[in-house]
């Protein structure tokens, strides 16, 4: 959508971060700033390198290239560049275009004197991408547990892993993090159906071939009072849809990170707890 | 009065408290073996201490004396001697302070025989052992394709216990409230033999005693109808692999590459030998085990009546090679790495505390 021309007022100057008036402008509809040109570097150099990674594989099958990290001999030292040395420039590149891009929409946050919500929620995305190719490799002492950049490859890798622990359904946080995934999508339907039925109310009952009325919230909270006595409200349906997708991303990084550095047995077993509490053991 | 409330947050809390103290988690440092191409996620994550401790508790133990190969055969010098006559006198009194040791170290040898006639059978635990050697031998001479140059002994599974450690049997335990929820096909319980997982709890008996298709993967990549296993039959499946699993202490990615399961070229040639050691667990158990049912008394059986079996944790304890690969063959070739007599006795015949010698029968009951 087009720039409108009483929206040139929210184009105002200051709220960075770093640099000062330097990048302080737009290109076309795009913000620059010192974290734009950060992100567009890392975007490009790591895109670059993910292509130069292709050129030097075996195949230019889009499915199937893959960019594969260390064998874990290398433990947590730099690798050749062939060997896993270019997963680590990229894992390092994708982290500065994310990160950049964060404290991007964090200036523009500032300009507009809006709250951080947004960079907010996109850092619980990085930290999600971060615990699986650093935290974890970190603490397991080695790169080569990160997964490797394909499209097909990274699927395997996830397939592997889970296979690791026998039955990951098992581990508790997955079990968590899948009912929060569940939940948001649930949310995000029932929120997406109500809005649209009040805004889309259909013929109208009084007045043939007429529409109706478009529905005011008043409308939307009685629904949800009538089915199902409580309705969380107009911004309280927002909370909760933050809520329950960034608690979805949060433990998907719990469960992997509890996979690995501090159990190695089959999910399955990590249940005797449960098996052996004192009112039936 | 909301009363629900603090009741429910107190019991989320101990709960929550439950997992974190009880469950036993495990802190870095963690000692992990690469099985696969970098970047496939065919890893196999190690805790220190327990491999540590399984160390120490898997140590092969020696052998109590070099036996002498020379002079007159055991069954010159002693009655019904029927499977080990070929040794020396030497090398059978060796191999007979060595089962003690293996089998019963606090009953000793009363545990297998009457003292004022050693040669008697009338003890049920010396008819079994006689064809426990049998096995013994027969895995070692037939069954190289699993236990290779390393062998086993009695020792691999009883480790100075009557009853090996790991064993297994048909449960029906806790039994169904009857009615509707009488046929839960073994599921929705806890699974001792799969991992303390909800699959099938008797998936054992379907495979190392039954020869039900493991199989269930299709081979193609959109459905042809021609594949008959559903999910039940893939529980099953997975029944018997967490069983694999546990047994050895591995996972699934040391025999498969779980991008395609039943692909053996993608498989790690561990699979070939778990394979193998399949058709060895199931014809121990149809050929070995089974036979004995009748000899062996109530006590010594499962729950269910049916004798107690064989599975990968008889031998592995936990260990991916047992005593991890130590061979204690050196010691006992003539014992137990050459077959002696392959014959089977009529074990229905038996009598316990009455039977002074069971021959071999004219028609086996059993095959060897």
């Amino acid at each position: 959508m087009a720039l409108l021309s009483f929206e040139r007022k929210y184009r105002v100057r200051g709220g960075t971060l770093i640099g000062g008036d330097l990048f302080d402008f737009w290109v076309g509809p795009f913000y620059v700033g010192f974290f734009g040109v950060t992100t567009a570097f890392f975007a490009t150099l790591g895109t670059a390198l993910i292509l130069y990674g292709a050129a030097i594989g075996p195949t230019w099958n889009i499915w199937q290239i893959s960019i594969a990290p260390p064998d874990l001999s290398y433990g947590l030292a730099l690798a050749p560049l062939k060997q896993g040395g270019l997963w680590q420039l990229i894992t390092v590149c994708a982290l500065g275009a994310f990160c950049s891009w964060a404290l991007r929409e964090v200036e523009i946050c500032r300009k507009l004197g809006i709250g951080y919500h947004v960079p907010f929620a996109f850092s619980f995305a990085i930290f999600a991408y971060a615990t699986l190719v650093v935290f974890r490799p970190l603490l397991l002492g080695a790169w080569g547990n990160g997964f490797p950049y394909g499209i097909f490859s990274h699927l395997d890798w996830v397939s592997n892993v889970g296979y690791q622990y026998l039955h990951f359904h098992y581990n508790p946080a997955h079990m968590i993090a899948v009912s929060f995934f569940f939940t948001t999508t649930l949310a995000l339907s029932l929120h997406g159906g109500l809005i649209l039925s009040a805004a889309n109310p259909g013929a109208s009952l009084d007045e043939p071939g007429k529409q109706a009325e478009v529905k005011t919230p008043e409308y939307e909270d009685t629904f949800f009072r009538d089915i199902i006595g409580y309705s969380i409200g107009t911004l309280g349906i927002h909370r909760l849809g933050l809520v329950l997708a960034l608690n979805a991303g949060f433990w998907s990084a719990v469960c992997i990170i509890i996979s690995g550095p501090f159990w190695n047995k089959g999910w399955p077993q990590w249940w005797s707890w449960w098996l052996e509490l004192p009112i039936w053991r | 009065m909301k009363l629900w409330l603090p009741f429910a947050a107190s019991a989320g809390a101990l709960l929550a408290v439950a997992s974190f103290v009880g469950a036993g988690w495990d802190a870095p440092p963690v000692a992990t073996d690469q099985l696969g191409f970098r970047g496939t996620g065919m890893y196999h994550h190690r805790d220190v201490e327990t491999e540590a401790a399984l160390k120490a508790a898997n140590v092969a133990p020696p052998a109590p004396w070099e036996a002498d190969p020379s002079g007159d055969k055991a069954s010159a010098l002693y009655q019904n001697v029927q499977v080990l006559g070929n040794l020396s006198g030497d090398q059978f009194n060796q191999f007979m302070a060595s089962i003690t040791e293996w089998v019963a170290p606090e009953a000793g040898c009363n545990y297998c025989h009457n003292p004022d006639n050693m040669a008697s059978d009338e003890i049920y635990q010396k008819v079994v052992a006689r064809r426990m050697i049998q096995m013994t031998q027969s895995i070692n001479v037939d069954w190289k394709a699993h236990v290779a140059q390393t062998g086993v002994t009695c020792y691999t599974c009883h480790r100075g216990k009557g009853v090996p450690a790991q064993v297994w049997s048909t449960t029906l335990d806790p039994k169904p409230a009857g009615n509707m929820t009488s046929n839960r096909s073994g599921q929705n319980v806890v699974a001792v033999n799969a991992g303390k997982t909800s699959l099938p709890q008797n998936a054992l008996s379907d495979y190392l005693l039954g020869d039900k298709p493991i199989r269930v993967h299709s081979t193609t990549a959109l459905p042809t109808g021609k594949n008959p296993a559903g999910t039940k039959e893939t529980e099953e499946t997975w029944a018997l692999m967490v069983h694999m699993s546990e047994s050895l202490g591995v996972n699934c990615t040391t025999c498969h590459n779980t991008r395609a399961f039943n692909d053996w070229d993608q498989s790690p040639p561990q699979r070939v030998t778990a394979w193998h050691g399949i058709q060895m667990a199931r014809h121990l158990n149809v050929n070995y085990m089974q036979g004995l049912t009748p000899v062996f008394p109530a006590n010594r059986k499962g729950p269910e009546g049916d004798v107690l079996k064989i599975g990968c944790a008889t031998c592995h304890n936990g260990v991916q090679k047992p005593l991890y690969g130590v061979s204690m063959l050196k010691d006992y070739v003539d014992a137990v790495a050459v077959k002696g007599s392959t014959d089977v006795p009529n074990f229905s015949t038996y009598i316990p505390g009455k039977t002074e010698v069971l021959g071999s029968a004219a028609t086996p009951v059993t095959q060897p």
